[in-house]
């Protein structure tokens, strides 16, 4: 199996992972090298936020700083000011939300202005997320971001399930995913990830075609479609009837979803999302593949997440000596060395 | 930060608790709010549960919410004993906003929506205003805060929809008595979204500023998940889709659309964009 004894092999169950030793060459947190590439880009650390999950970063700023992180990924910003949908807009769900925004933003000048400036003030790394209605509102905007300092990545949100189309979205569709890639490559200045959606028959085809399009990494994965329906009212909950789907609920699936993309092309880099509550949750997307990850919903439950993962999974990654970050990541895709 | 509950009391239909939170306590003002997580350590209930601070005393440290059960996650903090670990988050949102002059005030409340009620009195009493109090609630068991009223209040006026304590009627059946004759400079009220609206459009009818403390339901409480907006008119009287956790819970009631929050207006910032995606 594995070459540190990390499981309850009887149970099949961990039920007390703190009762577990992890004493193979254990070391201090120090002294463990968090640096990660992601897509070409040299992180400080593997922990970002997640697009819609930390806003442009300000508001985090009394729980967090925002340099500390791998980078702040923003909300997807669109090219005009965009209202987002009527409330209800949000309904917990079992260790999960739906969420029902509708990409409620202020719009690329805006952005440009403000958000953008305030991060790279602050000496944060910034992956900016990009939406849009068609192949050219996405290239406009890599176009109007070239060059704006701060920015380190684009991330091309192509799977938000919240728009008109409920879910018909590039990323269901390999040729519209990688005319949208194409189209932001020829623009961008920066290196370009895509963002997935689960909600596919086969996430292998739909990253294969993107990268081929020239994406440099990919973002994996955006929420699930769901819906959650009112048993007093008999009506749905959100007033958009269908939201994403968020949170540790959505783990395993995400998991899956990294691994089964890094097994079949392990060039490409991951910045794995999805239920990221604690360090041992990053890991595991690290495990599977990812360079780095994203901290979403958690943020919601705890502002401090992203920085309190980050603490987590230095400390787990010494307590399995681990030095170099870098040497776990597709490592449960190698075969074991008893 | 972590916050430990000292007590937890029922308090007609409602508990109320007190939890030691120096460092929310220390900085608190009357309209603004906390974010709990609720359920323990292991919980599969992630989203923050957001209550007006009731009291928050910055000698003590001790701050006190008042809660209703209506979910799990309230059905849990109601049990919670004293003694437990709470994580809170706070104080968040805009504050009251408190005169420069001493003036007349009306507070209304609603239901247990009249708890940030009384320390706004308390301190607009200390700057020498007059206050008046109207605590509504539709029966006796969910009036809250009425003994209170009666020591932070020049004059009280408590009504229920059944008539079992107090006036039978509505909070604004007592409006026009308070604001026709007294020369009342401000309304200030907090509860359930359709009383806001009718205090609102009673006191406009007197042309006396109101500030209202909305409920609406939150995710995060501290401005990044864009569940908590509804549409309100900015001073450029151009209307905006508007976080009630941090451009809020308090918001001077004629900017706020009533009639249109749970809908999306075609005129706000940005509806155009719906269209298509």
């Amino acid at each position: 199996m594995m070459p540190l004894a990390a499981h309850d092999h009887e149970s099949g169950i961990r039920e007390n992972p703190g009762s577990h030793t992890h004493d193979h060459g254990g070391t201090s947190d120090a002294t463990v090298d968090m640096v990660t590439t992601l897509a070409g880009t040299v992180l400080p650390n593997p922990v970002l936020t997640a697009s819609g999950c930390a806003a442009a970063g300000r508001e985090l700023a009394p729980f967090l700083d925002p340099a500390a992180l791998g980078a702040v990924v923003t909300k997807s910003v669109l090219l005009r000011p965009r209202s987002g949908r009527a409330t209800p807009r949000m309904a917990e769900t079992p260790s999960g939300m739906l969420n029902s925004i509708g990409l409620q933003g202020p719009g690329i000048d805006a952005f440009l202005e403000h958000d953008l400036p305030w991060l790279a003030a602050r000496g944060a790394r910034a992956v900016v997320s990009i939406a849009g209605g068609s192949v050219e509102e996405f290239a406009e905007l890599a176009r109007r971001l070239a060059g704006a300092p701060g920015l380190a990545l684009l991330e091309v949100n192509i799977s938000c399930p919240n728009v008109a189309s409920r879910g018909q979205v590039f990323a269901c569709d390999p040729l519209a995913a990688a005319d949208v890639v194409r189209a932001v490559k020829a623009e961008s200045g920066v290196p370009v990830l895509a963002k997935l959606s689960p909600d596919v028959t086969d996430i292998v085809a739909i990253a294969g075609s993107c990268v081929e399009a020239g994406a440099d990494g990919l973002s994996m994965i955006n929420t699930l479609l769901g819906m959650v329906i009112d048993t007093d009212t008999f009506r749905p909950v959100l007033a958009g009837v269908t939201g994403g789907l968020s949170g540790p609920a959505i783990r395993p699936v995400a998991v899956r979803c990294v691994w089964q993309v890094h097994a079949a092309l392990p060039g490409v880099p991951i910045l794995g999302m999805g239920g990221i509550l604690s360090g041992l949750d990053a890991l595991q997307f690290l495990l599977a593949g990812a360079s780095a990850v994203s901290v979403g919903t958690a943020v919601f439950h705890d502002p401090s997440a992203p920085v309190r993962v980050l603490a987590e999974l230095r400390t787990e990654l010494a307590r399995r000596g681990i030095t170099r970050l870098s040497d776990v990541v597709g490592a449960a895709h190698r075969e074991p060395h008893r | 930060m972590s916050a430990r509950v000292v007590s937890n009391e029922p308090a007609g239909a409602y508990h109320l608790i007190t939890l030691d939170a120096p460092a929310v306590a220390a900085g608190a003002e009357p309209g603004q709010f906390i974010a709990a997580a609720v359920g323990g350590p292991q919980t599969a209930l992630l989203l923050r549960r957001s209550f007006a601070l009731y009291t928050a005393d910055p000698a003590t440290g001790l701050i006190q919410i008042v809660v209703a059960e209506h979910g799990p996650g309230t059905a849990w903090l109601v049990r919670v004993r004293p003694g437990t670990p709470l994580d809170v988050v706070g104080p968040l949102g805009r504050p009251f906003t408190l005169p420069a002059e001493p003036g007349t005030a009306v507070l209304v409340g609603g239901g247990y929506g009249s708890a940030p009620l009384f320390d706004l009195a308390r301190r607009l009493r200390a700057i020498g205003s007059t206050v008046h109090m109207v605590v509504g609630a539709g029966s006796a068991e969910r009036l809250f805060g009425t003994a209170d009223a009666r020591t932070v209040a020049d004059s009280v006026v408590v009504t229920t929809d059944d008539g079992s304590v107090g006036v039978r009627g509505l909070v604004t059946d007592a409006l026009p008595g308070l604001l026709g004759p007294r020369g009342v400079s401000a309304v200030y009220a907090c509860g359930p979204m359709a009383m806001l609206r009718a205090v609102g459009e009673t006191a406009a009818s007197y042309d006396v500023p109101c500030e209202v403390a909305v409920e609406e339901s939150m995710a995060c409480g501290i401005g990044v998940c864009m569940t908590c907006v509804l549409p309100v008119v900015g001073v450029d009287g151009r209307s905006r889709m508007v976080r009630s956790c941090i451009e809020g819970p308090v918001f001077d009631a004629g900017r706020v659309r009533w009639k249109d929050v749970g809908t999306l207006p075609v005129d706000v910032l940005g509806a155009d964009a719906m269209d298509g995606h």
